[in-house]
């Protein structure tokens, strides 16, 4: 029984150790095919550079000029970041508002709030962009509103579940003391919402930062943000610079990466909670 | 204190609502008026009533392809996700050595963007395909299985990490109890592992169906659809509907319209479930 079980644990780690390999290998490729000749990627992206087909940071010097991939970097981390930073602001002050004060209006707004979570984004891809094209929001200061209401279902329903869970006396007691409901809110209730606010914090970050529809239809013509960039590579009909794409592909990742490594713990979390919830 | 609290309407409530009106509310009840009317843009529509719906599936037949392509597609890979990732969380609760590193790894791919992963892998499988000189383009069967093993590089860490979640939450004694009992590890398994972990197995069930139902940056990415639409999923088809060729915009719609029926009747039927159980706990 005791051999046993010491040989499962050891076939178990060296299963492991064969899944890793799997997910950082694709990694690995792209980052040695970024220093590789174009050329030379197509058909055998598994062998190292050598002489004849390292070019050294063409593939970067390449890429940067074709996508304008710092001002990309720049749109996707103002979209994202002022997105998440008003998401919470207007989620949060919506949450408390409609779990506090019941009646048929606050339940109905409860109820389209939840069932925006369920329709799929081509539902209202045309006319989104579209009506934000004729009410002049198709830049990148606009688009964050669209983020805002779009991403406001989850992020609602998130904070409501929680605040339900508040005990009213706190709140109660504030008002006696003659807290008017601002400051109930901003002093008394905010503080205690940190822990559903980094989970939705998180959530929304992994989605601005990463979604491609929304900004390729609303402001893709005169602004790219990084997904929009990277698919701008692939152009009309010609050959795809395989090249400058992997090189891009890995500036692409590594925010992400470093970003995931020094705050890996509330991201695990933020998902778990994210998908148990939502 | 509600009393006082209503007063703040336009505080509290008014910058979420309009924010909502404008992205989803107008643009959703516009949207599902424009699916019964023909346009090109959303200000010169005419009624037409059902047509744009039977048009959907008369003009060509790459709606209903892409439909089934979408099913096998996601029943293919919602079976082998949860089937890997719980295997991989059995293995990771199990005190082998390194296991938060080997989670941390495991997991990471999930943070990656559709467009960036679509085209990471399509430069790995074309690696492999051109050792027999093909390529994905050469035929959708390679398609459909990259997209598959693409979505299990992506979400069989994330799927796992629920799973470890559900298995650590299971009381030790109830599993100390069956092992002084001598049950085999099947039994253990099947037994008390998986009825306690029920309700996340019906989570990621849903998670991953509809993820694989409303997929599009890894499709757009990965084969944009080719060869001649043989990849092309639900989502694809309806932006093509859209935006490749004029007069087809009420089509699109009505399309669109479809798919959110199909994805609602998904979520609906979660709840269902996820209600049943709590009811007979």
């Amino acid at each position: 029984m005791q051999v046993s079980r010491k040989y499962t644990r050891w076939i178990a780690f060296a299963v492991l150790v064969l899944v890793s390999a799997y997910v950082i290998f694709p990694i690995l490729v792209v980052v040695m095919n970024s220093f590789k000749s174009r050329l030379f990627i197509s058909n055998m992206p598994f062998s190292l550079p050598d002489s004849q087909t390292f070019v050294g940071l063409t593939n970067y010097t390449q890429g940067l000029m074709k996508t304008g991939f710092f001002s990309a970097f720049g749109y996707s981390l103002w979209i994202t970041l002022a997105s998440v930073f008003f998401i919470l602001l207007c989620t949060s002050m919506l949450a408390w508002y409609i779990t506090r004060v019941t009646g048929k209006a606050t339940s109905t707004i409860y109820y389209l709030l939840t069932f925006s979570m369920i329709v799929p984004f081509q539902m209202v891809m045309f006319t989104m962009s579209k009506f934000a094209n004729m009410i002049g929001i198709d830049n990148p200061v606009g688009i964050v509103l669209l983020y805002v209401g779009f991403g406001c279902g989850m992020a609602t329903f998130m904070f409501a579940g929680f605040i339900k869970s508040i005990p009213l006396a706190l709140e109660e007691a504030a008002m006696i003391d003659g807290a008017n409901p601002p400051q109930v809110f901003f002093l008394v209730v905010m503080p205690m919402l940190k822990s559903t606010a980094i989970t939705i914090a998180i959530l929304e970050t992994m989605w601005v930062w990463n979604d491609y529809l929304m900004p390729y239809l609303t402001i893709g013509t005169e602004y790219r943000t990084i997904p929009v960039a990277i698919q701008y590579l692939r152009g009309g009909y010609g050959a795809v610079d395989m090249g400058a794409m992997m090189a891009m592909l890995f500036l692409a990742m590594l925010p992400v990466i470093v970003f995931y490594l020094i705050c890996q713990k509330y991201i695990i979390k933020g998902v778990l909670a994210g998908a148990v919830k939502g | 204190m509600e009393k006082s609290i209503r007063k703040w309407f336009a505080l509290f409530a008014l910058p979420g609502m309009i924010c909502f009106s404008v992205a989803f509310l107008i643009p959703f009840v516009w949207a599902f008026i424009l699916s019964f009317c023909s346009f090109t843009t959303i200000t010169n529509a005419s009624f037409v009533g059902i047509e744009n719906y039977i048009r959907a599936f008369t003009v060509d037949n790459y709606f209903t392809q892409a439909f089934w392509f979408t099913l096998a597609f996601t029943i293919v890979s919602v079976v082998l996700i949860n089937i890997i990732a719980f295997t991989f969380a059995l293995l990771l609760t199990k005190d082998v050595p390194g296991t938060n590193a080997f989670r941390t790894i495991i997991f990471m791919p999930n943070l990656i963007g559709g467009i960036v992963l679509g085209w990471i892998w399509n430069v790995i499988i074309n690696g492999v395909l051109a050792q027999f000189g093909l390529n994905i383009m050469s035929d959708s069967k390679f398609g459909f299985w990259g997209l598959v093993v693409l979505m299990l590089w992506q979400n069989a860490g994330y799927m796992m990490v629920i799973y470890i979640a559900a298995i650590q939450n299971i009381p030790q004694d109830e599993l100390e109890a069956a092992s002084i009992d001598g049950a085999s590890w099947w039994t253990t398994l099947t037994r008390i592992i998986i009825p306690s972990v029920m309700p996340s197995i019906t989570i990621c069930l849903f998670l991953t169906l509809t993820n694989g139902f409303k997929l599009y940056d890894q499709n757009l990415a990965l084969t944009a659809g080719q060869p001649n639409h043989g990849t092309e999923m639900l989502a694809m088809n309806i932006f093509n509907t859209f935006y490749s060729r004029v007069g087809f915009e009420g089509v699109g719609q009505a399309k669109a319209v479809i798919f959110t029926i199909i994805v609602a009747a998904i979520a609906l039927l979660q709840l269902f479930f996820t209600r049943k159980k709590e009811e007979a706990l």
